[in-house]
């Protein structure tokens, strides 16, 4: 079944995260979501993988060390190990905001429906729903709310430069 | 007041709905308990002692009448008949079930009402000086600055999930702090620079709670269009470096002093820098339209002092003493601002009943346009009565038991609701409350000692802020035993100050006495009209330490 929801629907997920513990080490071909540490050490390599590579960036690695290689990163993961560490969302709008960032950027980890809308309004625009969770039902935590007050990197209008003047 | 635009109220009705959901979820078995958490707390609902307590927002403490009934009708049909004012200017239910919580949301939606962010570890409800708009010596209404505030943090995707709670408040009386900004996450200062335009001194890192501080000044002039801007970049500092591996170091305060003032000005600079000048930034039409939503009332042409007011101040003795005592100053000639004491001997100190409210509601339609406030020291406003109608107020609220004469004087106890409700307490607050309004029950004696604060907290969490009261009480657990630590000094009326530890606690049946020798001593020591606070700073701790602990050796 389908656990990743992108760009507001439910579709299949032909990446491959790659965590530092994993014995068998980078696989041969393939999508894969590397660590920063991974990406840092084996940049070079990485870049002649033979299919996409994304990083994943952890509760305290900012954007800001990926900074200069984001034009070659077509993803970027930001893990949630736990749903209530919240420093992902600031990550996620910087990366739009400040970077300009334009590709996917993927929630991984402790994702769950009741976080989705500020998620997608932070720039999450990908969810790797946690598995144990029906990702069909938590697709509707997208549509919980039609309005907003504030900025975000959806619109960068607040509420009061978006009214008819 | 502001009223809701439709928009306003959509995004509250949805609120409901989602909210709603998610308790179902949560009864269905689908959402796990601490799934569920934060997400009841992120709308005020804590499990606590003997039932859930939810906690409903009154942002910067205004309610209409209308929103007073909805109260009433909400402690009738879902509560025991009473709720309770808190020290965030909130309102609290002591007694819902769980599954009546989205009913609740539902009514109170309807009346512009809601419990978001009234928990959890997201910017809470903005609070302010509970005589915002009225006070004579304030130099703008913080109230246009306070729903700015409150729009901009409601549901703000990227601060739901902080490392802490965060708490603002919003100041616009020069050298006072009736709003106690010293002592809030972000404290705003209102303030008019040379050219006389108005701005910001913005203050952060400040709290109660297990570490008690005062803040410090991060921003010294924040230009007016930029305020949520500039709490935005410092929010963002917040939930980037704030610490997350243990609560009782997650506040902002922990990382602006261990990262020094300096250092974290230059981050939220840094932040600040990119904010600036983009869209963030308020419109003159936005600041126009917030200031159209707090108009004065339809004030009547009137002048201090009429012939009713004096006759009556000079042949009623207690409606004279009340006029003193809870009555203020205001703005427009004529009027008086009125405090309603929630803090009558025998009765929990801000606790009010649904009577009560329907009454306080009905008087506030005759007397007060419309409008109740609720303060951080628990009790209630009715900002703008006329002068020559406040003996006819004063009757009727002496008959509701409303008009005690004894507010700012010692027995306006401040108190959590403590180990009588709260699953968080070390222990009890409320009967040490009255035990010592018991002890105090000479009204002349209470007036003779002048302005006096004591403020009592059931545990660290300093709900009841007991570490600004001139005297402190704070409960401890010593071994599954109730104790209670005291505290002198502290303050948050001109300006905020943590008190000082005075030794060892006491158990409970000796606090009373305690607090009596410490006020003994004070009428001792003081010099003509002085405070107590007052001679506390001229003496220090060591004569009320001798005074306290020396009888005992």
């Amino acid at each position: 079944m389908a656990q990743l929801i992108k760009d507001g629907a439910l579709c299949d997920n032909s990446w491959i995260r790659v965590t530092p513990e994993d014995v068998e080490g980078i696989p041969a071909s393939g999508d894969i979501i590397v660590s920063l540490s991974c990406w840092q050490e084996q940049k070079d390599m990485l870049k002649d993988h033979n299919g996409k590579v994304a990083v994943c960036l952890e509760p305290g690695q900012e954007p800001a060390e990926i900074a200069d290689d984001l034009a070659e990163l077509p993803m970027i993961a930001i893990n949630f190990p736990v749903f209530a560490d919240g420093r992902g969302y600031s990550y996620a709008r910087e990366l739009r905001t400040r970077y300009g960032y334009q590709g996917e950027i993927r929630a991984v980890g402790d994702v769950l429906q009741d976080q989705l809308f500020y998620m997608w309004r932070c720039g999450f625009n990908a969810f790797d729903v946690r598995a144990d969770k029906d990702a069909a039902e938590a697709l509707k935590g997208l549509n919980d709310f039609t309005v907003t007050y504030q900025a975000d990197a959806r619109d960068p209008r607040p509420i009061y430069r978006r009214q008819p003047a | 007041m502001y009223v809701y635009q439709d928009y306003d109220q959509r995004l509250l009705d949805e609120r409901v709905a989602q909210f709603r959901d998610q308790t179902q979820r949560y009864l269905d078995g689908k959402l796990a308990e601490d799934e569920y958490r934060p997400l009841r707390l992120q709308n005020g609902l804590y499990v606590q002692r003997y039932a859930p307590m939810l906690r409903v927002a009154v942002p910067y403490g205004m309610m209409a009448s209308q929103q007073l009934r909805m109260l009433a009708h909400i402690c009738r049909t879902w509560d025991k008949g009473y709720c309770h004012v808190s020290t965030r200017q909130n309102i609290q239910f002591n007694w819902p079930d769980l599954q009546d919580v989205p009913d609740i949301l539902a009514a109170l939606a309807s009346v512009q009402m809601h419990a978001i962010q009234t928990s959890g570890n997201c910017i809470r409800n903005t609070t302010t000086d509970e005589f915002a708009g009225v006070n004579p010596k304030e130099i703008d209404d913080p109230r246009p600055w306070c729903e700015l505030i409150r729009q901009w943090s409601t549901f703000n995707p990227e601060f739901a999930y902080l490392p802490r709670k965060f708490k603002i408040a919003v100041n616009a009386v020069p050298d006072e702090d009736p709003a106690l900004i010293g002592v809030h996450d972000i404290g705003v200062q209102i303030v008019k620079n040379d050219k006389g335009e108005t701005g910001f001194q913005v203050w952060a890192g400040g709290g109660l709670g297990r570490t008690p501080m005062t803040g410090e000044i991060i921003g010294e002039f924040v230009e007016q269009q930029d305020l949520l801007a500039y709490l935005e970049a410092i929010l963002r500092v917040y939930n980037k470096y704030g610490i997350r591996d243990n609560k009782y170091k997650a506040r902002i305060k922990i990382i602006v002093k261990a990262m020094g003032r300096e250092k974290f000005r230059e981050l939220t600079e840094r932040e600040f820098a990119e904010l600036k000048d983009g869209p963030v930034t308020l419109t003159e039409q936005e600041m126009a339209r917030m200031r159209a939503s707090f108009p004065a009332p339809a004030y009547d042409s009137l002048s201090d002092m009429p012939e009713a007011l004096s006759q009556a101040l000079a042949s009623d003795k207690a409606f004279s003493r009340w006029y003193h005592t809870n009555t203020r100053a205001h703005k427009q000639p004529g009027y008086r601002a009125v405090t309603l004491t929630l803090k009558k001997t025998g009765r929990v100190p801000g606790d009010i009943s649904d009577d009560q409210l329907d009454v306080v509601a009905d008087l506030a339609d005759r007397y007060s346009f419309g409008e109740v406030r609720s303060t951080h020291q628990q009790n209630m406003v009715l900002a703008d009565v006329r002068q020559d109608q406040l003996f006819d107020l004063w009757q009727a609220l002496d008959g509701l038991g409303l008009a005690t004469p004894n507010l700012k004087l010692l027995t306006d106890i401040v108190a959590c609701p403590g180990g009588d409700y709260c699953s968080l307490a070390n222990a009890k607050s409320i009967p040490i409350a009255e035990a010592i309004q018991r002890r105090f029950d000479d009204m002349d004696y209470l007036h003779d000692l002048g302005e006096l604060d004591i403020n009592i907290s059931g545990c660290m969490n300093a709900c009841g802020h007991h570490h600004i009261g001139h005297i402190g009480i704070l409960g401890v657990d010593k071994k599954g035993r109730e104790y209670y630590q005291i505290t002198l000094g502290g303050r948050g009326d001109k300006m905020s100050r943590i008190g000082d530890k005075m030794g060892p606690s006491f158990e409970s049946d000796e606090v009373a006495d305690v607090v009596e020798k410490i006020v003994s001593l004070y009428v001792e020591l003081r010099h003509d009209g002085e405070l107590f606070i007052d001679t506390y700073e001229r003496v220090g701790m060591e004569p009320f330490k001798e005074r306290i602990y020396g009888s005992a050796n």
